[in-house]
């Protein structure tokens, strides 16, 4: 489903490289956690496969279904099912949630050459996915995200995927913010979501979430690079050693 | 100063003045009004369009920015747009002519043509100061428009629309307005245009509140691609009375409007919200001067402009505090939102205090679209020109959500988007 091959990247702005020949394949169906100490590059990647601007790819290419999408800019990239949910998702004042959510759901709609939803259908969908993580109903008639707690806006990226229906996943550090029900919320969501066309790529610091998703293959993100792969073994392990030992290995 | 001395007449100011000539005998008026017209008009023969260099005009140099001036005379005019919500009482003009006989419960309609052939009109056809162009042109011109009267005490819960249509050509309209104490009522007054073509429109609505009158007035302007709009709202606000006075901008070529308004009343309060759509080569100047005359008033007045390709915009905002207008309140604020490199905006806010017992500011703001905000949304599939248009919207959502109406609100929020999808 992804497939990431030397990838070179820099920041558009001051140049600075960041991915430094990075290769990762994920094949649908799968569940890969990706790794990594803080810096490691583990958010500018996910940033990447969403199309953001503020990275410039110099060398390598990514494969999302066999097709190059690095002239794709966010939209396109979105309506062909590629969601990221944020680390730090942004407050935009102003915006209603809720218009903001049939919004985005009728634009990929429109992408793919669906019909777009009728108002009830919309609200109707809306309301039931929110009920499964636990959403208070008033949330959403804020502008989006905004004076939302840290794990109110984790929850809101969950439901933002949940209603998007994305075949590639990508929850980076969704996890952080969470206390424990909420992560098993949280993680009931990805899981539902889980089916033999879709991928999942969790970033995380921390075993904790790889227990409620469970991992296929775990990838350890250092200096731009993956490092080391393995299976969910290898994400035991890190919580036991910490980083130092595998660093250490691949230097 | 004699201008003319030092300034060939432009070709707009020819046609203006040949225009006035060929109307003679035809323009409604009984002597006085007559008498008024020709001064006006000698007034601007005498003195020019104002340039740069009058400062009140500074920012739009009427005599370079106005290029030509349409023929007089009807043009077919034939598109009835709808009034802005369902519920409203419409009242027209077509062409700077009432259309068909109004009347509206609770109210008094009349006649301006009525005023003007009658001579009341007279003592109105004088300018506010030596600067006021816009006076001096519609005063000229003028041929209708009309005189509401809200009686004292009257609540009149249905809006009332004036439409002021007009295709190409010319069209000059006044609506002197009066809220009778403790009256409560919601107008809105609309400019559109129906057919292609240049027009050359001014209108003065000349509005007063009486004791603890409660008004909403809306102006929008929704002139076409080639007009050029001069309009002018006089306001006297009186005591204890309150007014909700709502501008967007969304047309126009050549665009002033002007808020001349006094707060004359002891605890009288004011609100003013702008929004200006701007877009294509066009230029909007909003011109605000008020006065707080008396002690003990509040107002606050929020404007926010959005301007793309190589628009022009202007805000001018003059706020005067008289010596013994203490304890007044007023805030003003103007933000901007520039769309792309060639757009423009200019504000100046002024303070004048002369009262030393009083809470004033002002802030101005200018800033482009946060681009984390436009990928966030581009990241959720929302291409890039809809994405942008949604945060151009929240930019100026929160003025207009201020009004409460829930029909006003999404009628205006629906002329937003519609000029957005059209310029965005
Ligand atoms: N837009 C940016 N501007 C400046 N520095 C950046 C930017 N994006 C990433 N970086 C830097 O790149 C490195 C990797 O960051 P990041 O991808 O956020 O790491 P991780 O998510 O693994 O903690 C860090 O040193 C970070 O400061
Ligand atoms: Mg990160």
């Amino acid at each position: 489903m992804l497939e990431i091959r030397n990838l070179h990247a820099r920041i558009a702005e001051d140049g600075t490289e960041i991915i430094r020949g990075l290769n990762l394949t994920v094949k649908a169906g799968e569940v890969a956690a990706i790794m990594g100490p803080n810096g490691s590059g583990k958010s500018t990647l996910s940033y990447i496969l969403s199309g953001r601007e503020d990275y410039e790819v110099t060398e390598g290419e990514i494969l999302y279904n066999g097709e190059n999408i690095l002239e794709l800019d966010p939209a396109e990239r979105a309506a062909k099912g590629i969601f990221l949910a944020f680390q730090y998702p942004v407050e935009i004042p102003g915006v209603a949630t809720m218009q903001f959510l049939k919004v985005a759901m009728n634009e990929q709609r429109k992408a793919r050459g669906d019909a777009e939803l009728s108002t009830p259908d919309f609200i109707r969908k809306v309301k039931e996915a929110a009920a499964e993580l636990k959403i208070n109903p008033d949330m959403l008639k804020r502008p989006l995200n905004v004076g939302f707690s840290g794990g109110e806006k984790k929850r809101a990226e969950i439901l933002q995927m949940a209603l998007l229906e994305p075949k590639l996943c990508v929850l980076d550090e969704t996890d952080s913010g969470l206390d424990i029900d909420a992560l098993k919320i949280v993680a009931d969501g990805v899981n539902a979501l889980k089916s033999p066309d879709r991928a999942v790529i969790v970033i995380t610091h921390y075993q904790r979430l790889l227990d409620y998703i469970v991992p296929d293959t775990v990838h350890v993100l250092y200096k731009g690079q993956i490092i080391r792969t393995g299976d969910k073994q290898l994400a035991l392990e890190l919580e036991a050693n910490g980083y130092a030992d595998i660093i250490g290995q691949a230097a | 100063m004699n201008m003319q001395a030092q300034n060939r007449q432009t070709a707009a100011e020819t046609a203006l003045l040949d225009s006035y000539n060929a109307q003679i005998g035809e323009l409604p008026g009984n002597g006085a009004v007559i008498s008024a017209r020709d001064r006006l008009v000698d007034d601007l023969k005498t003195n020019g369009l104002p340039t740069r260099r009058v400062e009140a005009w500074h920012y739009t140099d009427l005599k370079t920015l106005l290029r030509s001036i349409p023929a007089s005379g009807p043009a077919s005019s034939v598109r009835n747009p709808a009034p802005l919500v369902d519920a409203a009482a419409l009242i027209k003009t077509r062409q700077g002519e009432a259309d068909g006989n109004v009347s509206v419960d609770g109210i008094v309609v009349g006649s301006y043509a009525d005023m003007l052939r009658e001579g009341t009109a007279a003592p109105g056809l004088s300018v506010i100061d030596k600067d006021d162009t816009i006076g001096k042109i519609n005063g000229s011109f003028v041929r209708d428009g009309y005189v509401l009267e809200f009686p004292a005490g009257a609540e009149i819960g249905q809006p009332i629309e004036i439409q002021a249509l007009h295709g190409a050509g010319q069209a000059h309209t006044r609506f002197p307005v009066s809220f009778g104490a403790g009256s409560k009522a919601t107008v809105i007054e609309r400019h559109i245009q129906t057919t292609d073509g240049q027009a050359f429109v001014s209108s003065v609505s000349d509005i007063s509140l009486e004791d603890g009158a409660e008004v909403t007035w809306i102006v929008v302007q929704e002139q076409g691609a080639d007009d050029t709009h001069l309009a002018q709202v006089r306001v006297r606000v009186g005591n204890n009375a309150k007014l909700r006075l709502f501008v967007i901008n969304a047309g126009g070529k050549l665009v002033r409007q002007e808020l001349r308004i006094d707060v004359a009343g002891e605890g009288a309060d004011l609100q003013l919200r702008g929004v200006n759509l701007l877009g294509g080569d066009t230029h909007t100047d909003v011109t605000l001067v008020l006065g707080h005359n008396v002690p003990n008033t509040t107002s606050t007045e929020i404007f926010r402009n959005v301007v793309f390709d190589r628009a022009r915009g202007v805000f001018q905002g003059m706020i005067k505090v008289a010596l013994d207008a203490q304890k007044t309140d007023a805030r003003m604020a103007c933000n901007t939102l520039l769309m792309s490199d060639d757009a423009e905006f200019a504000a100046k806010p002024e303070l004048e205090i002369f009262a030393d017992d009083v809470q004033c500011g002002h802030g101005a703001t200018v800033a482009d679209i946060d681009d984390n905000h436009l990928y966030y949304l581009m990241a959720r599939g929302i291409p890039h020109n809809k994405a942008r248009a949604m945060l151009v919207n929240a930019f100026v959502a929160e003025i207009v959500e201020e009004l409460e109406d829930e029909a006003l609100v999404e009628a205006l929020e629906a002329i937003i988007s519609n000029w957005l999808e059209k310029h965005a």
